[in-house]
């Protein structure tokens, strides 16, 4: 029986995402990535089942494909500025604040590495929740300051005036789980994944993170919920392609 | 009623350098890639081109073609990055204009609607406002005053669009599950062309999707061309999807040797030749 092997890296990873949509109600669940997706999916499967969830294109669909509703790009804009959507998104590079890039790096003018584009993060961040998943906790991705403001992070916002719909519940790594609770709104350890210590994520991240006076361990997943992401959610365990135990 | 029927290269002859055109559908989904190829084989250059990018802002890059492109993002989509716009940008040969995906929508629809801005809360507190210093913003003049990023109308000179079925008067169909922005692009441009898979008679249109299907009207069309495959090597969902193997070799092959064996037989005949040989190779 699979369920009797340790809970594996990928698995902690996957639950601390599906956490991130816990009493959201009755949003659109948008994760970019893998590990996010298995986590809106898990979330949607057990403690919060009015999730709305999309196909990657333009139909909203449930759990087993049924299509529920239309949602092309422009109608997504709207879901977007309406609030009603909790984003997941990837960054190359997040700073203390929450300020987010994956426009690209260097000088913007002239980019060592052009990246994506800002794509929606500008509109996203002022708008509706959003989270951020990194796959590989790093001093290249957590950085002092990023190179160009994609997704706005408090300060940011807070000097813009635009705090009205700003909200960044979480940001979840391979190595924890992280909020914006620490000093001036800046990111705080909230959970180390079993296996971490606080110094293995101090060594990762490139400013100084707040600490709580103990930092406790990522939940363990239930049986149902392991038994869920191994057999049905991710049966091939592509989960741990994308983060290594 | 007029006929608007033309061939692509008849769409690139009423084309200038200098201006400024419109590319619809999004990243690497249903492109005018056909009418791209043709911007290829003229000399017209010096563009601003205006996307959700994908290999068209891609391969006119490479190309050198484009002056300044005003774009959210540009991605090949099951390949995240564009190689050619980001060889552009990073060599400095690229003016970029980067806007957020949802002032980009709205800057499509002031141009649509004749306005010279529309409000948008998007944009504030990111780094689109430090690279495009020419952003201005507006307060709301009733009793929340909040402050808004006025994003100015994208209006073009031209726009190129691709779709799945048209009639020969312009009127144009989509039939895949997304319209993207096809219709704002028509709108906001002062000429548009479409390119589709079939031209069908005005009767058909209704048979073969509901009326909502019939994205594009006429009178915001100049020109119809009929290019079957034409949104190769982009999904044209539900005519065919996209061509991974050969997006994959686009994006890994030096611009110089795709451009030799794809793009120098002076058609849109000569490439679609020459892709189905280079298919044939790979399953030998």
């Amino acid at each position: 029986m699979s369920t009797a092997t340790a809970t594996t890296r990928a698995e902690y990873c996957v639950i601390a995402c599906a956490e991130a949509w816990r009493d959201n109600g009755e949003v659109l669940a948008s994760p970019m990535g893998l590990i996010p997706s298995f986590g809106a999916r898990l979330a949607k499967r057990t403690f919060s089942p009015d999730l709305l969830l999309t196909d990657g294109e333009a139909l909203l669909v449930g759990l087993d494909g049924t299509v529920e509703g239309w949602l092309p790009y422009r109608r997504h804009l709207t879901m977007v500025t309406g609030g009603r959507r909790h984003v997941m998104m990837g960054a190359s590079q997040i700073d203390r604040y929450g300020n987010q890039n994956i426009s690209c790096v260097g000088d913007w003018e002239r980019p060592d590495r052009q990246l994506l584009g800002v794509r929606g993060a500008p509109v996203n961040t002022l708008n509706n929740p959003v989270s951020y998943w990194i796959p590989k906790h790093s001093r290249r991705v957590f950085v002092e300051r990023v190179d160009m403001v994609s997704g706005v992070g408090h300060d940011r916002a807070e000097a813009a005036g635009v705090t009205r719909f700003h909200r960044l519940p979480r940001v979840v790594s391979d190595l924890g789980v992280f909020d914006f609770g620490g000093p001036g709104r800046t990111m705080r350890l909230v959970s180390l994944h079993p296996g971490v210590t606080v110094d293995r994520v101090r060594e990762a991240t490139g400013f100084a993170l707040a600490l709580p006076d103990e930092v406790p361990f990522t939940r363990e997943p239930s049986a149902h919920e392991l038994r869920l992401i191994r057999e049905v959610i991710d049966p091939r365990g592509l989960r741990e392609r994308e983060v290594r135990s | 009623m007029s006929d608007k029927t033309m061939t692509p290269d008849e769409v690139v002859g009423r084309l200038r350098s200098g201006m400024t055109l419109g590319i619809g559908g999004w990243g690497s989904r249903r492109k005018p890639m056909a009418l791209v190829r043709a911007l290829l084989r003229s000399e017209i250059t010096d563009l601003t081109v205006i996307a959700y990018g994908g290999p068209d802002v891609g391969l006119l890059a490479a190309a050198g073609r484009i002056r300044r492109l005003v774009a959210p993002f540009a991605t090949l989509d099951s390949i995240p990055l564009e190689p050619h716009f980001r060889a552009a940008r990073e060599s400095g040969s690229l003016t970029l204009t980067e806007y957020d995906e949802a002032m980009f929508m709205w800057g499509l629809h002031a141009a649509a609607n004749r306005l010279p801005f529309l409000p948008v809360r998007a944009g504030l507190g990111s780094d689109v406002m430090r690279v495009n210093p020419e952003l201005r913003t507006v307060t709301s003049p009733y009793a929340d005053g909040e402050e808004f990023v006025a994003v100015p109308a994208l209006r073009m000179d031209a726009a190129l669009v691709h779709l799945n079925r048209a009639d020969r008067l312009g009127n144009g169909q989509y039939l895949g599950p997304d319209p993207y922005f096809d219709d704002l692009f028509c709108e906001a441009a002062d000429t548009a062309y479409i390119s589709c898979e079939q031209i069908v008679e005005s009767a058909e249109l209704a048979k073969a999707g509901p009326p909502q299907s019939l994205l594009v009207s006429r009178h915001s069309v100049t020109g119809v061309v009929e290019t079957p495959n034409g949104a190769h090597f982009t999904s044209c969902a539900p005519d065919y999807d996209r061509d991974e193997a050969f997006q994959k070799l686009y994006a890994t092959t030096p611009w110089p040797e795709f451009a030799a064996r794809f793009l120098s037989g002076g058609s849109e005949h000569a490439y679609q030749s020459a892709v189905r040989t280079w298919h044939e190779e790979q399953q030998q």
